[in-house]
């Protein structure tokens, strides 16, 4: 035991000196929330929009003042005729522009069709999207004030429609669970590879393995304080998510915790293999990031879901861990499910989990090649 | 005497090379064992072979009383290793690598510290200082510290001072001279031929096959003919002439000057005449002691050298 606290010890040590791996621990987690959570934000927000307004009446000007007070859109430019659109277009200042027909106003009132067009850009076709459906949504909205039109007029069914769970589509909701799924195989993974490959590259391996350490003793003296440590890193994503994008953990937070811990351990599990087939640091680097980053992202449902990849993806993606994680923690944090709905998952994680450290203790060994 | 590694027949090849043939030897208990032999001679590899981190294709070696493939547990608690490379972590300080290794082995310093207190002394000044940050001398006594916490029974150094200056290495060595106090066995390896004098007994190893077990100053006088050494205002010239001799069996560069044996008794007025014909009167050539190099060049064939 005293063998292994001073294994321990000296990892601290190793973390605590050297800034690059400070900065991957604790730098990188802050540096991904932010910038998932902003910048790669799929929400609409101040979208720059022209008018091209050919009536000029009370009932455009209303619409315009409700569209550009909705928080999503923004006016840029009043147009004075349909020469302009392609230039301002072009010029990037719009995104789109809404053009109101003529006598729009008094179409409307007389209970007829009212001519209103949105022309966006198209070249960023997510942006386009999302700017029509939203103008669309206000203004159909509008449209249908009984004050505005015709009482007589046969009524429109209109389905409402409400989100659960995520009421405002908040894409943040999306990304804090599949940044922290990320964030902990990268650190563990990689972190644990790293710092196994490092002690062979230095030649203190030799020496480890020629005292009466027992592997396991090596193994987990050198994970314990990266599972320490990325476990204090799920709770610091946890802590920012609530205080920055006010985003709480639905679901019980105890059971969040031990589900993380498992697949901390599964993370950790997979470094150590790493490092029992990598000679180098940078051929640890390049399996943790090429083998278990990219699959992280692209295939785990984080970012693009599995529903609507080709057959063979979901089956790759069925032995990535990580996409078993993103279902527990999306369902514990956003939906508040008990384990009830989380204990398949729950299951093949821990069968994960035993299998990759059993495989590591085996593959890892006690004499050089 | 008891033996402290008694080894038979170790062969060990890496695909197609082979790393060692046929190598077999005696340790006894108590005394400093050194391994002469020039870089790729196979030395680090019969190293990772003693100290149980590379099993041997065939032969058997008993470390200690141990069988090392079987026994490696128990042989890995009696044993300190200094590889070649620098075993340090180098962002950890002197006395944290200390700890480190005291703990690893299921000790402390305290418990051991006299048996290091003579090669720490050297280093305390600089105890808080990361081992990074040490002169290659400095890390040298740090690792060997560090290799005698445990207070193991066989030490194994591979090249212990290579890359070191010439004061340092002197130090190391009569450092190594006072553990032998101890009756810790030690094992050492070396490419320089000075430093085998040294040692209690040699073994000269060469393209993995062991050319010749004995004390130092046996050894030497295994040299089989007269050594001369030949001096020249024009070392090269000199050189040259003396190769193309017909009476020359050997000549080499040695230091400042040339080492040469001949198929005469000693070298006459043909040589001389010989020399003042290529334009060189100034050589003076002497008898001289065969050194360790010597005998081990004598033994690689390198008398040859003469007709490449």
């Amino acid at each position: 035991m005293k063998r292994f606290l001073g294994f321990v010890r000296k990892e601290f040590i190793h973390i605590f000196r050297d800034t690059r791996t400070l900065v991957i621990l604790f730098g990188l987690p802050v540096v991904m929330i932010i910038l998932f959570g902003y910048v790669v934000s799929t929400d609409l927000k101040n979208a720059s929009l022209a008018f091209l307004d050919l009536s000029k009446d009370d009932v455009t000007t209303t619409l315009t003042d409700r569209i550009c007070s909705s928080g999503f859109f923004r006016k840029t430019a009043d147009l004075s005729g349909h020469q302009d659109i392609d230039r301002i277009l072009r010029s990037g200042k719009a995104k789109a522009v809404i053009v109101f027909g003529e006598n729009f106003g008094r179409e409307l009132e007389s209970g007829k069709k009212p001519r209103i067009s949105i022309i966006a850009d198209g070249s960023e076709p997510n942006i386009a999207t999302l700017v029509t459906n939203y103008a669309t949504a206000i203004i159909s909205g509008f449209t249908q004030q009984p004050t505005l039109t015709n009482q007589s007029s046969a009524p429109v069914i209109v389905p409402e429609v409400r989100m659960f769970y995520n009421p405002s589509l908040k894409s943040q909701f999306m990304f804090i669970p599949g940044v922290i799924t990320m964030i902990m195989i990268l650190i563990c993974a990689l972190m644990t590879s790293i710092t196994l490959t490092r002690e062979k590259e230095f030649g203190t391996m030799e020496v480890l393995l020629v005292s009466p350490l027992k592997p396991v003793q090596i193994i987990l003296g050198k994970v314990t304080p990266y599972f320490l440590l990325s476990f204090v890193n799920v709770v610091t994503i946890l802590v920012m998510s609530r205080l920055v994008f006010g985003m709480s953990v639905k679901g019980s937070l105890a059971l969040l915790l031990a589900e993380s811990m498992l697949y901390i351990l599964l993370s950790l599990s997979i470094g150590i293999l790493i490092s029992a087939v990598a000679k180098t640091m940078q051929q640890a680097i390049f399996i943790s990031l090429v083998g278990m980053m990219l699959p992280t992202v692209l295939l785990s449902g984080f970012i693009f879901p599995i529903e609507n990849m080709p057959e063979i993806y979901d089956w790759i993606s069925s032995v990535l861990p990580p996409r078993y994680f993103i279902v527990i923690i999306k369902n514990i944090m956003i939906k508040g499910t008990g384990f009830a709905h989380v204990w398949k998952e729950t299951l093949v994680l821990a069968f994960m989990t035993a299998a990759f450290i059993g495989l590591a203790v085996k593959k890892f060994r006690i004499r050089l090649q | 005497m008891p033996k402290a590694i008694e080894s038979s027949g170790i062969c060990k090849s890496f695909g197609d090379t082979k790393a060692l043939n046929d190598i077999t030897f005696n340790i006894n208990e108590g005394e400093i064992f050194g391994f002469i032999g020039p870089d790729g001679a196979g030395k680090t590899t019969l190293f990772r072979i003693i100290t149980t981190l590379l099993l041997p294709d065939s032969g058997s070696m008993t470390i200690l009383g141990l069988d090392s493939t079987v026994g490696y547990k128990k042989l890995r608690e009696n044993m300190g290793y200094m590889p070649g490379r620098f075993s340090l972590y180098l962002d950890l300080t002197v006395e944290e690598n200390l700890n480190f290794y005291a703990s690893v082995f299921g000790t402390t310093v305290k418990k051991n510290f006299e048996l290091i207190s003579d090669i720490y002394s050297h280093i305390e000044p600089f105890r808080t200082r990361p081992a990074g940050k040490l002169s290659g001398g400095m890390k040298q006594k740090l690792a060997l510290s560090c290799a005698l916490i445990h207070r193991p029974r066989l030490l194994v150094l591979d090249e212990p001072t290579t890359g070191v200056d010439a004061v340092s290495r002197t130090e190391f060595w009569a450092l190594l001279r006072k553990l032998k106090q101890y009756g810790i066995t030690i094992v050492v390896s070396t490419p320089y031929m000075d430093e085998a004098m040294r040692c209690d007994r040699v073994a000269l190893i060469q393209d993995g096959q062991m050319l010749s077990i004995d004390s130092p100053q046996n050894v030497r006088d295994g040299f089989s003919r007269k050594l001369f050494s030949a001096r020249a205002g024009d070392k090269y010239r000199l050189l040259l002439a003396l190769r193309d001799y017909p009476g020359t069996l050997s000549v080499y560069p040695f230091g400042d000057s040339i080492h040469l044996t001949l198929s005469e008794e000693k070298p006459g007025r043909q040589l001389s005449e010989y020399l003042s014909e290529k334009g060189i009167n100034d050589a003076t050539i002497v008898e001289t002691e065969a050194g360790i190099e010597d005998r081990f060049l004598e033994l690689m064939g390198m008398d040859e050298i003469k007709n490449p």
